[in-house]
Parts: structure tokens; C-alpha cells; sequence
């Protein structure tokens, strides 16, 4: 009797924390090999035959297609350089400069990859569009209501994210540290 | 008490073969992956461009709205593809993915250096049946070798602004995907 209330117990336990394990690695988005540098975070050997198991399962269950190390590398940020979450009702500023690449985009969607309704149908940036001051620096207003300079509409959504691409560009495994690649700030402005 | 914390010890042992085992497992168990969106939009071995993701309306999540796209979804059982694609005026790039969305190789077009990527894609078995003077006459052929049978190609056009997609879409238009015959 004891035996049978043990073992059933144990599979019970087993399956709740292997389960919550997974769902809790998978919407996270957890994966090896993270490089981070500011608010951004990128994972350059998701795009390569070397990508850990917990980044495969996550592009599985998302249906993305991950950006390809031969193409480019692709940042993500959550939070602003002091952990404030991204809320579309609030507005950050981005600013400052980007490593060398020969183009990059800059990107809000959803958590979930989806991009946001807005009245003028901007998703984000490219480095050929952007409007520099005389240094060649920039400055990007993440809002919801509407602004003079680069405007990037919220849409007022609860939270949303960035996605920072660097295209043909040195960035990659081999980076380790900031100086080699310096991602613009990201600053929250208020609510 | 000995023996219920080893059974808890039990338990936590056996959720980590859990944990490991359903992660493992989740690619092949995945029904929205990429690959089975695509399936249903994209004939086999043919290069097929994508409708621009807008809002509510995206094939895939976390497109990058600022490039066209365009898809060849192959199948090498029948032999190796050809895939030509003519290089756009500001940047482009062709990702190959296996079955289960690893990219496994990725080429832009200034590392390929010519104004149209030519590359022949084939599985470990068929490069191995290629002759090998074959290979060396072709010298500018690009053999990428592609892990699975099954697959995705695809193919991104830049457009550095929002009126620059048209001239993207169309350099995408142009690139074509196929199988080769057999020799």
C-alpha cells in the first residue's frame, strides 16, 4: 500500500515538475549562449546548425523562422537599460548607435511576434530611413501618441517588444563584450 | 522519513527526464511550426513569394516587415534543386532551414559576389554520386548540402524604405527554385 501511494506520488511530482519545467523554459524563450549588451539580448547560434535544444523547441512552438548567422543577428529587449518593463502606454527613447552592419532594422511587435495595429502602419525603422543629428546619432521615441523626429507607435498595447536585426554584419559568436558592439540605449521617459 | 525523501528525491530525478524528454520532443510534436505553415500556401519545389505581414494577417511570427519575402518549401527525393536568385539593389540574402526550422546555412549577397546567386542544394548521398572532374569544371557552382530531405529556402530582399518594397517584391519575383534532371 505504502509502495503504491510512494510511486504514485513520485509520477505525480515527476510530471508536474518536468511539465512546468518545460512550459516554463519554452515561454521564456531560454536558451545557451545568450550575448548580452545593454537592454538587448541575442542568441547567434540560434541561426546555425549549433542551436541548443531549448531555442530548437521554442522556434518549433513559435513557427518563427530564426535569422540565419550568413544573414545577420537578431537582438531582443523586454525592458528598458533599467528592467522597466515595455508598457505601449508609457514612452522610452532609444538613442545612441549601433554596431557596424551594413544595414539593420529595428522592429516592435507583440510578446508574441505579432506586429501592432498603428493609424500611419509603422512597424519600425531601417538604417536607411532613420533621421540622424549632425554625429549621425538617433534618436527613436517609442510612444503611443504621435511625435515630431522617428516615431515608433505603441499602439498603446499592455507590452510589446523590440527586435533589433544587424544585417551582414562581424557581430556574432565571436563577440564577447560591449565595445565591440555598442546597441543603443533604451530609456523610459514616463508613463 | 529516509524514505520519503527518497522518494522525493525520485521524483525530482524522473521530472528532469521529463522536463528533457518533452524538449527534445517538441520539434517533431510541434503542429504550428513554420514549416507546416507554410505547407499549405506553398507548392513543393517551387519559389513562392509571401504576402508582407501586416497586422492580424502574418504568416509566420516575427517577420521583418521591412523585407520581402519568398519561399521554395523542397523536397530532394526526386533529385538536387537549382535555386537562382537575381540580387536586389540594396541587400539580399537566401536562409536554408531543415524540416524543423534549424538554419543550417545562410549566404548574402555580397559574400556570394555576383549579381545573381546561383546555388545547387542536394542531400549528403546525392553530392557523393557527383562526379568529381564534375565538380571541379563547375567551379562556380555553390554546392550547399542540405541535412534533411525536406526543407525550406528563403529568400529576403531589403527595402531600405517603405517605397522600395515594390522594387524588392519584384527581384523576388524573378528567382526561381526547381529539381534538376536527373543525369
Amino acid at each position: 500500500m505504502r509502495l503504491l501511494f510512494g510511486s504514485c506520488f513520485t509520477l505525480l511530482i515527476a510530471a508536474a515538475i518536468g511539465l512546468g519545467a518545460t512550459w516554463l523554459t519554452l515561454t521564456r524563450g531560454i536558451a545557451f549562449g545568450a550575448l548580452t549588451i545593454g537592454a538587448w539580448t541575442a542568441w547567434p547560434k540560434s541561426g546555425s546548425a549549433d542551436i541548443d535544444p531549448y531555442a530548437r523547441a521554442t522556434i518549433a512552438r513559435t513557427g518563427e523562422l530564426p535569422t540565419g548567422m550568413g544573414d545577420g543577428i537578431a537582438f531582443y529587449a523586454h525592458t528598458d537599460d533599467r528592467g522597466h518593463a515595455f508598457d505601449g502606454r508609457c514612452t522610452f527613447s532609444i538613442s545612441g548607435m549601433t554596431p557596424p552592419a551594413r544595414y539593420w532594422t529595428v522592429t516592435l511587435y507583440t510578446p508574441e511576434g505579432r506586429l501592432v495595429a498603428n493609424a500611419i502602419d509603422r512597424h519600425g525603422f531601417t538604417s536607411e530611413e532613420i533621421a540622424r543629428d549632425n554625429d549621425g546619432r538617433f534618436t527613436i521615441a517609442v510612444a503611443p501618441l504621435a511625435r515630431s523626429g522617428n516615431w515608433l507607435p505603441t499602439g498603446g498595447i499592455e507590452q510589446f517588444m523590440l527586435v533589433w536585426r544587424l544585417y551582414d554584419t562581424a557581430i556574432g559568436v565571436a563577440t564577447r563584450t560591449a565595445k565591440e558592439g555598442p546597441m543603443p540605449a533604451i530609456e523610459r521617459k514616463g508613463c | 522519513m529516509v524514505r520519503g525523501l527518497l522518494w522525493i528525491l525520485a521524483a525530482i530525478l524522473l521530472g528532469g527526464i521529463v522536463h528533457l524528454s518533452t524538449v527534445l520532443a517538441m520539434p517533431r510534436a510541434a503542429k504550428q511550426d513554420a514549416y507546416s505553415r507554410l505547407a499549405s500556401l506553398t507548392p513543393v519545389n517551387t519559389m513562392v513569394p509571401l504576402a508582407q505581414p501586416q497586422t492580424g494577417a502574418e504568416i509566420m511570427p516575427f517577420m521583418d516587415p521591412a523585407f520581402a519575402t519568398a519561399v521554395c518549401r523542397y523536397d530532394l527525393t526526386g533529385g538536387s534543386l537549382k535555386l537562382t536568385a537575381p540580387v536586389s539593389q540594396a541587400y539580399t540574402s537566401v536562409t536554408f532551414y531543415t524540416r524543423r526550422s534549424v538554419a543550417y546555412y545562410a549566404i548574402n549577397d555580397r559574400a556570394a559576389g555576383r549579381r545573381t546567386i546561383e546555388l545547387d542544394l542536394m542531400t549528403a548521398a546525392q553530392h557523393a554520386q557527383v562526379p568529381e572532374d564534375e565538380e571541379v569544371t563547375a567551379a562556380d557552382r555553390l554546392i550547399i548540402e542540405s541535412p534533411t530531405t525536406m526543407g525550406l529556402i528563403v529568400l529576403r530582399a531589403l527595402a531600405p524604405e517603405p517605397g522600395l518594397m515594390s522594387m524588392a517584391r519584384r527581384t523576388l519575383a524573378a528567382a526561381t527554385c526547381g529539381i534538376q534532371a536527373a543525369q
